[in-house]
């Protein structure tokens, strides 16, 4: 493994980008910030397969390719499996010594939103893994099917408003709490398993590396704050990401073989949900006065998952 | 500043596109195919830095999204401390950095999000947005003044 050096900014700015400018993501998104700098972490030859999704569709423009690896799409699904495939292909060229270069280091990665990693890829994710092929999923975690218009996932949260799920006299938004896909896929024993975020770069560049290192399935759900959807200026995707991370709402952490947890991020000072929900335009209607019950479970149920984390990293379980 | 040629013009690779070389149309397109990143041997690709690599014209750094802007951020040396922040979170890759040193933009990528203005830590900021037409020249002559302390 031929990892770039991350000691610290300067450093790792000395990594070439294999991600170029010129997709059309909308400006101030998040997703590029991810995927550029799990392709600035490794110097490894990388093989990457896309579920449809907004990184797909913006980076693969007809004749155009931001991708400066190899990269597929096939459908919706089965960017899991399409790294795997390509995985065992390759294992099998290996073996036979028939690669062009059969020394040449290669990690498999597969990126999938939220909408094609918790609910449309579910499955095809969950077999790849069960499989144990030797791969890293990366989720660029959005809350939301920001492609097709907003619409809600089974990673929207409660209480924010989606076109499918629309705030209104008689409705605060999602109803459903949003599933916990890092404790299933820790479930399925995956080495590897982590939730990361791009405002804590180097906690992030860590559990990439860690990823691609680690043999076997590993599974990293990464917080990507969407301005056009979560509604916020695009200047300010790094501050909301803050406020994710400060409030807890979203934990970093990692599971290592199924049980081993730790936390990789705590909060100097822990800001209270509010502040994280206020800033963004999905969450507006929370603060009526009948919905005000929501922000109280909310935060509830985020204080009783971070003690969760605590008392399991604690207790080694 | 700039001593490496690492902005690209406007209208790289776009001649593929308008002249149509090489290029068939979507519907046209058979299973199997493949838009090279690079011309010839990609083998090395990781270790070389942007200027040393040949695109082809199917790669998205030849194409170019300058007319998303409507604010452009400006650079100012002087104030710029070489943290790197505005490199690891420009969202377009168009922060060039070369030998741990910010170069300036890549206004071919830059979508003027603004969010390299925001995470620059110095004061006052070594990036400030502009509106497009602005001179760069001009612009460096309007930087603010470094911000006291506000007292709580
Ligand atoms: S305005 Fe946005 S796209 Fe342009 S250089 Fe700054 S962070 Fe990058
Ligand atoms: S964030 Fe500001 S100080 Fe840091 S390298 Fe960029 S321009 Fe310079």
């Amino acid at each position: 493994m031929a990892a770039t050096s991350i000691k610290n900014l300067k450093e790792f700015s000395t990594s070439n980008d294999r991600f170029e400018g010129a997709h059309t993501l909308c400006p101030g998104c998040a997703h590029s910030m991810i995927v550029r700098e799990l392709m600035n972490c490794t110097d490894d030859n990388l093989v990457i397969a896309t579920n449809t999704g907004c990184l797909e569709v913006s980076t693969a423009v007809y004749p155009f390719t931001s991708w400066d690896t190899s990269w597929i799409h096939i459908g919706f699904e089965n960017a899991a499996t399409a790294a795997a495939g390509a995985e065992a292909m390759y294992k099998a060229r290996k073996r036979k010594g028939s690669l062009k270069d059969n020394d040449a280091p290669v990690k498999f990665v597969a990126f999938g939103g939220d909408g094609s990693t918790y609910d449309i890829g579910f499955q095809w994710l969950s077999g790849a893994v069960e499989r144990g092929h030797d791969f890293t999923y990366i989720c660029l975690d959005n809350e939301n099917y920001a492609n097709t218009g907003g619409q809600r996932s089974s990673a929207t949260p409660i209480g924010a408003t989606t076109t499918t799920a629309q705030a209104g006299s008689h409705s605060y938004g999602k109803k459903e709490k949003k599933k916990d896909m890092i404790a299933i896929m820790a479930a399925h024993g995956a080495p590897y398993v982590a939730q990361l975020a791009p405002n804590k770069w180097k906690s992030m560049a860590k559990g990439f590396q860690k990823a691609l290192e680690t043999e076997g399935p590993c599974f990293i759900n990464t917080v990507s704050a969407c301005c056009t959807e979560w509604k916020f200026d695009p200047k300010d995707t790094i501050g909301i990401t803050d406020l994710a991370t400060d409030s807890l709402i979203f934990p970093i952490y990692e599971i290592i073989d199924g049980h081993e947890l730790n936390i990789l991020y705590r909060p100097k000072n822990v800001i209270k949900v509010e502040d994280y929900l206020a800033a963004q335009g999905r969450y507006k209607h929370l603060f009526k006065p009948e919905y005000k019950h929501i922000i109280e479970l909310i935060q509830k149920d985020v204080d009783d998952k971070w003690n969760m984390l605590q008392r399991r990293e604690e207790a080694r379980i | 500043m700039q001593h490496l040629k690492l902005l690209a013009n406007d209208n790289r690779g776009l001649n593929e596109l308008e002249n149509g070389t090489g290029l068939v149309g979507w519907n046209e397109v058979t299973q199997g195919s493949i838009l090279p990143s690079f011309e010839g041997d990609a083998t090395n690709i990781a270790h070389l830095k942007s200027e040393e690599r040949t695109y082809s014209g199917y790669n998205s750094y030849t194409a170019t999204v300058a007319s998303w802007r409507v604010l452009k951020p400006v650079y100012n040396r002087d104030i710029c401390i070489d943290c790197q922040n505005c490199w690891v979170w420009c969202p377009d890759s168009s922060i060039l950095s070369r030998d741990k040193q910010m170069l300036g933009i890549d206004y071919d990528h830059c979508k003027g999000c603004s969010v390299c203005v925001e995470v620059c830590p110095t004061n006052p900021k070594s990036l400030i947005m502009f509106s497009e037409q602005t001179l760069l020249e001009d612009a460096l002559t309007q930087w603010p003044e470094k911000k006291k302390k506000e007292d709580k």
